[in-house]
């Protein structure tokens, strides 16, 4: 996964008197302390202990950012030219950690807890109460099963843009149009897709797909009535967003392979099947896993289609589990329990990403 | 007639017929795909011009089978007649349509300032956080990228309520320069790696800081990788919907909620929703056409080392 660039060995004499440095950590250790002051004194206003009327917690989010604009100075003042260095990652880590690591800890203190925001009760701790209610939550493995379902799909998708790529990367005229015509899916919104295809191509009256379906001799066609049909229809119109993606990437791996293999191949004899399958393919194995593998990564966030086209329905039975926690939260405000499911969701995905690129690396591996 | 003397031997009439066969089946599933991509936009632009009884009989071609009328682009407060008069519907729309552009413009800015920097600092300096070195930092980056929106989406929903954040533009800006941080660091990454570094010595000789080499030289050359990472950012931020729909109500709702929202309420009224629709996503057609060459770089970097 990595690409060590050359590095830049950069040797760097600096002076920085001890007052510099002084001063340096003075700044860091100064901003870090105001922040814990503001922080404590909203605490002990939100407490009731003192009565100051904060209206909100944006004056700790002040603090955190002067705190944050303070520590990357407080690098350059106090470590010169190393400092200059850590700016480069030192914002983006920042960032990242507070947007991230912030939430996720906190949204794991919400996981235990009773928390309804219509409710005025306030957040409550429950323990390991919402985990017994998801361990028997029916709609909830549905989605969980439902997601495997739709990441199975992509076996199907893969197999449609390599052959996409391999025909815009065949000797052919126009490939500038078809290249733009393949990839306008991947630009529209999945909102716009859920209404162009989803509510008005697959309408079952007036919609072109139904009425050549008609034609055909179907008897009264519907998309969104059997559970399987349902599935199916959210399967295509993600397909059809995301094959783009799938096909360009792929296509870029096409285009790296030197030409001087194939007519090697042709040269001992090998027709177009056996070349595919011995020199195409083998060589475009690590691309594909890395295109499968973000594929996969895309699939599991699935939910935009499905609130607006289905909303679930019928029973459950199109449920991705980020839709599944989006109406939990709509329909009920139930933000404990909601953030109990992502968790769990988060914690399968990460084990189950870290078995598959494990995988991947030793299947990639050369074996000869 | 003389009989030709030299002519192909049966074998290469094969062989020819073969291939002219061969170009024939890579044309038609071309074209049969390119209708597939591209029948639903026809769809969602003929739709807009339509009247109930077009829509109903299903009509498709313009001016030959029905004759396109304003009525879906008149709802919306766009059409010829409508564009000069005073029209609810269209301040809705170019609010909604104002707040997108300035969230997607900022969230993209954002990351880009913020990965570029972050990549070039990975692919040139060895660092040690703690236990942390490059490839670690590298990972933790791009580790973000399996984060699915809904772990955050509740969290972030209390912590913006505590903050006054919920329905700002501020708000939505940062959480989608989070999200498309790790594609930017990684095609960013990209780019980097392949700058050879005695650019940089020779910069430091003449004389130029680490941060002067980086914005003066360095930056320039991989300026078409960035164009790359904001196209691609852009793309996503503009459609993003599951986060907006959360985090809005009023005030800071982009155009994705917008057109969500009236796919209930307008029922059956195919023709301003098609107008609606086809409004939203033109720019992205329009930026995917004119910029193409970009977004296949940006998706690219990854996939090829």
């Amino acid at each position: 996964m990595s690409v060590e660039g050359d590095l830049l060995h950069v040797v760097t004499a600096d002076n920085i008197s001890q007052r510099r440095k002084l001063t340096g950590k003075l700044i860091v250790w100064g901003s870090a302390g105001l922040m814990f002051a503001v922080a404590i004194i909203q605490m002990a206003d939100q407490n009731g202990w003192i009565s100051l009327n904060f209206e909100n917690w944006r004056p700790t989010l002040y603090a955190y950012i002067l705190w944050a604009v303070c520590l990357c100075a407080g690098q350059v003042i106090a470590r010169g030219e190393h400092g200059k260095r850590t700016l480069f990652v030192l914002p983006a880590t920042l960032f990242v950690i507070s947007m991230v690591v912030f939430p996720l800890l906190f949204g794991l203190v919400i996981a235990f807890s009773d928390w309804n925001l219509a409710s005025p009760d306030g957040r409550q701790f429950n323990g390991f109460d919402n985990m017994r209610q998801m361990w028997t939550d029916p709609f909830y493995w549905n989605a969980m099963r439902n997601m495997l379902w739709y990441s199975l799909a992509i076996i199907a998708e893969y197999t449609i843009a390599f052959g996409l790529a391999l025909l815009l990367n065949a000797q052919i005229k126009g490939r500038k149009f078809f290249r733009v015509a393949f990839l306008l899916p991947l630009m529209l919104s999945p909102v716009a897709v859920s209404w162009m295809i989803g509510k008005s191509m697959l309408e079952n009256r007036f919609g072109p797909i139904a009425r050549v379906l008609r034609e055909i001799g179907v008897q009264s066609p519907s998309f969104f009535s059997s559970p399987e049909i349902a599935r199916l229809m959210i399967m295509l119109m993600d397909a059809w967003t995301y094959i783009p993606f799938m096909m360009i990437m792929i296509l870029a791996g096409l285009q790296a392979i030197p030409k001087e293999l194939h007519e090697a191949a042709e040269v001992d004899g090998a027709n177009a099947w056996r070349r595919f399958w011995e020199v195409t393919f083998p060589l475009m194995l690590p691309v594909s896993i890395t295109a499968i593998l973000i594929r996969i990564i895309f699939k599991l966030k699935l939910a935009d289609i499905i609130i607006n086209v289905t909303s679930g329905g019928p029973g459950g039975a199109t449920d991705s589990v980020t839709s599944f926690i989006f109406r939990e939260y709509r329909d009920r405000s139930n933000v404990g329990y909601g953030t109990m499911l992502a968790m769990f969701y988060l914690f399968v995905i990460v084990i189950a990403m870290t078995i598959l690129i494990k995988a991947a690396d030793r299947w990639m591996r050369p074996r000869y | 007639m003389v009989d030709q003397i030299f002519h192909d031997s049966d074998a290469d009439r094969a062989f020819r017929a073969k291939r002219f066969s061969g170009r024939l089946a890579i044309y038609s599933i071309l074209f049969l795909w390119a209708i597939i991509a591209l029948f639903p936009i026809y769809w969602t632009i003929t739709t807009s011009f339509k009247m109930a009884p077009d829509v109903m009989k299903g009509n498709m071609v313009p001016f030959w089978d029905f004759t396109p009328k304003w009525l879906g682009w008149r709802s919306l407060g766009l059409s010829p007649e409508t564009i000069l008069n005073e029209s609810t519907v269209r301040e809705e729309f170019l609010k909604r349509f104002w707040n997108s552009a300035v969230i997607a413009v900022s969230a993209s800015v954002i990351a880009v300032g913020l990965g570029s920097c972050a990549a070039y600092g990975l692919s040139r300096f060895k660092y040690r956080f703690g236990f942390m070195q490059n490839s670690d930092i590298s990972f933790f980056f791009l580790s973000q990228l399996i984060l699915p929106p809904v772990v955050l989406a509740l969290p972030f929903l209390v912590l913006y309520k505590a903050l006054g954040m919920l329905d700002t533009r501020i708000g939505l800006i940062l959480l989608y320069a989070l999200t498309v941080l790790p594609i930017v660091i990684w095609i960013m990454r990209d780019q980097f790696g392949s700058i050879p570094s005695e650019l940089e010595e020779a910069a430091f000789v003449d004389g130029l800081s680490i941060w002067g080499a980086f914005l003066t030289i360095i930056l320039p050359i991989a300026a078409p990788g960035m164009v790359a990472a904001f196209i691609l950012s852009l793309v996503l931020t503009w459609n993003e919907y599951f986060f907006a729909a959360l985090l809005t109500s009023s005030h800071a709702k982009t155009l994705p909620v917008m057109v969500a929202s009236q796919t209930g309420s307008q029922g059956i009224s195919w023709w301003s929703m098609a107008a609606l629709s086809f409004a939203a996503i033109l720019p992205l057609i329009v930026i995917g056409i004119a910029l193409e060459r970009y977004i296949i770089k940006g998706m690219a970097a990854g996939a090829v080392k």
